[in-house]
């Protein structure tokens, strides 16, 4: 049974991951999991300096789902570096990176900093977190800006670059052709989605920063959709993520068009998730005699055609033909020797 | 880098039951957490029966009995509400031990001195259970029903002086009016330890810093993931330049209280 899929020139031994701001810097879980069972770990946005983050309450539990505002506190480059560094780069499985800046030379040079550090697996543009006052979601919400910081982060590094998108746009698919015609060699869909709850008691914003992102099961519909239309539309791979749960819900987003999933808000309540969506994977492709899991990516039977006039076989046609270990030879020939450790391990 | 052990644990409700008024005495079976519990940490439980309530829910360890622990509860909200139904023999996942809890007075030390607000007393049994040196415990409600636990601390050695808001048990008045009497004439007490309600660990982190003595608080932050990650609970604390963010599941909940802000400076 094949599980290892490409994301571009990185390679996952399997196609669970985790997303952004939900798993820490893996050490935090490697208490509870083996961490090397992973396809991949990615944690939390990194800028250049420490974030000190949002006033609190950071968090509100909604119907089905989670309300955050927590405004990507974090260590910056070199905290990252010095606390978290040591301890990821010696997993076997490749590390994600999770970038962002408040300007279009901030990501660059975020970008340009982890170019230089060895064993990357690959950076993730976050253009889309809705939470901070600069940067952020208006990259990610303005395809022209969009089309810029992919393409001043593509010049500074060989590494994978994986471009999270925004589901806050009236279509995805512009959005998903600028970030790969500027050089992604995957993306991420979705982030979290702007919302807001209210303490009727009080007439207060129920997060201290008054809006938040909207995550968890809730939001999964939405996200499959969005990562249905880009598969449609571009033929780099695709992370899914939105409110996976257990493995029926990741297999949705590989049936949907998406090469690997990443768990996020059930890592904040039920730990082992990712580990139980691979476990039920396995059983699901077993059952369906599937040998390749690569055999799912895109094979949902919609009716019809599409809204933008591909044909229905074309999720499928791109699932077969342009996510076999050869297909991008891009990749495999910027990154030659330089290939990160940790990316080529199984 | 790696912290303390934890467990994810799938635990057997022993007992479910009403203590008065809405509190509650949950003991669990959970053997791969019970035995690793020190004083001041907390569990952290999932209520499956619960399904839009998606996120765990925070308790302090009460008890330790062998395999078993137990927290003290009050229904506030549809997760301890749902919570409160679910009979023994029901399994709820559990992680833990977590966060940072108190540290034990030394044997021949000082005598500690615990201050406790409502159910913030489970948080500090085992602390009086452990501890080496025996103290007062000053115990505070708005009623007689919010003053649990009382005859444990009696049992283990320990003089409890209560105050409730409205007079129908102990003393009528605050707590920490208590506490500032026992302060003020001179007693014995070497160092406080509370947990409470933030308006009470406030209070008393100001007579610490009045009479000069050391106090350590258990903050009860809303939580998220309880294990460092979501960065949801976090609290302002000062450090050598000036300030920061701990996350009261990871640093805390027990914080020096000469270290907390209480609000974030502006």
């Amino acid at each position: 049974m094949n599980l290892a899929v490409q994301l571009g020139p990185l390679r996952l031994q399997n196609p669970v991951t985790v997303a952004s701001g939900t798993f820490g810097y893996g050490v935090e879980y490697a208490r509870l999991l083996d961490l090397n069972q992973l396809g991949a770990v990615t944690v939390k946005g990194i800028c250049l300096k420490p974030v000190r983050g949002n006033p609190t309450p950071r968090t509100a539990e909604v119907a089905s789902g989670l309300l955050n505002a927590i405004g990507l506190q974090g260590p910056g480059v070199d905290g990252f570096l010095r606390q978290y560094w040591p301890f990821l780069r010696q997993l076997r499985v490749p590390t994600i990176i999770n970038i962002w800046g408040t300007t279009i030379e901030e990501y660059a040079e975020v970008a340009r900093r982890f170019d230089e550090v060895e064993g990357v697996g690959a950076l993730e543009l976050n253009v889309s977190c809705p939470n901070i006052k600069e940067g952020g979601a208006q990259f990610g919400t303005d395809c022209r800006l969009l089309g810029r910081v992919v393409a001043a982060c593509r010049r500074v590094t060989r590494l994978p670059l994986i471009t999270k998108l925004s589901p806050n746009v009236t279509s995805i698919v512009p959005y998903a052709r600028v970030a790969a015609e500027e050089g992604s060699d995957a993306l991420s869909i979705m982030n979290s989605y702007p919302a807001l709850a209210i303490d009727i008691e009080t007439r207060r914003p129920r997060l201290g920063n008054g809006v938040g992102g909207l995550t968890g099961p809730c939001i999964k519909p939405i996200a499959v959709k969005l990562v249905y239309d880009a598969a449609c539309t571009v033929r780099i791979p695709i992370i899914g993520m939105g409110g996976i749960q257990n493995a029926a819900d990741a297999i949705e987003f590989l049936l949907a068009g998406a090469t690997a999933v990443a768990v996020g808000t059930a890592n904040f309540y039920a730990p082992r998730t990712a580990l139980e969506v691979l476990e039920g994977l396995q059983a699901y492709m077993h059952r369906h005699g599937v040998a390749d899991v690569r055999d799912l990516i895109g094979r949902v039977e919609m009716p019809g055609k599409f809204e933008n006039g591909s044909a229905l076989g074309e999720g499928s046609v791109r699932g077969a033909s342009g996510l076999g270990p050869s297909a991008d030879t891009r990749g495999g020939n910027l990154l030659g020797s330089s290939m990160p450790s940790g990316a080529t391990s199984g | 880098m790696l912290a303390q052990p934890m467990k994810d644990e799938s635990a057997e409700i022993i007992v479910n039951r009403p203590e008065v008024g809405l509190y509650h005495l949950l003991m669990l079976r959970a053997p791969g957490i019970a035995p690793l519990v020190a004083p001041g940490q907390f569990v952290h439980l999932r209520i499956w029966p619960c399904a839009d309530a998606l996120l765990r829910r925070p308790f302090s360890v009460y008890r330790v009995e062998g395999d078993c622990l137990s927290i003290l509860y009050k229904v506030v909200g549809k997760g301890t509400a749902a919570l409160a139904r679910m009979p023994p023999g029901e399994h709820v996942a559990a992680l833990g031990p977590l966060g940072h809890g108190f540290s034990l007075p030394c044997a021949g030390g000082g005598m500690p001195i615990l201050v406790a607000g409502g159910y913030g007393v489970a948080a500090l049994y085992l602390l009086a259970e452990r501890s080496p040196v025996r103290g007062i415990l000053f115990q505070g409600g708005r009623r007689k029903e919010d003053i649990l636990c009382e005859p444990d601390f009696r049992a283990l050695g320990w003089e409890v002086r209560v105050a409730t808001e409205d007079g129908s048990w102990g003393t009528r008045g605050l707590v920490t009016d208590l506490l500032r009497e026992e302060l003020r004439s001179g007693g014995r007490g070497a160092k406080l330890y509370a947990c409470g309600p933030t308006g009470m660990l406030r209070a008393v982190a100001q007579l610490a810093e009045e009479y000069g003595l050391p106090a350590e608080l258990s903050l009860d932050e809303r939580m998220c993931c309880g294990m460092g990650v979501c960065l949801t609970c976090v609290v302002p604390v000062r450090t050598d330049t000036g300030w920061e963010y701990q996350r009261a599941c990871t640093e805390g909940p027990v914080f020096d209280a000469r270290q907390l802000l209480w609000e974030v400076p502006s």
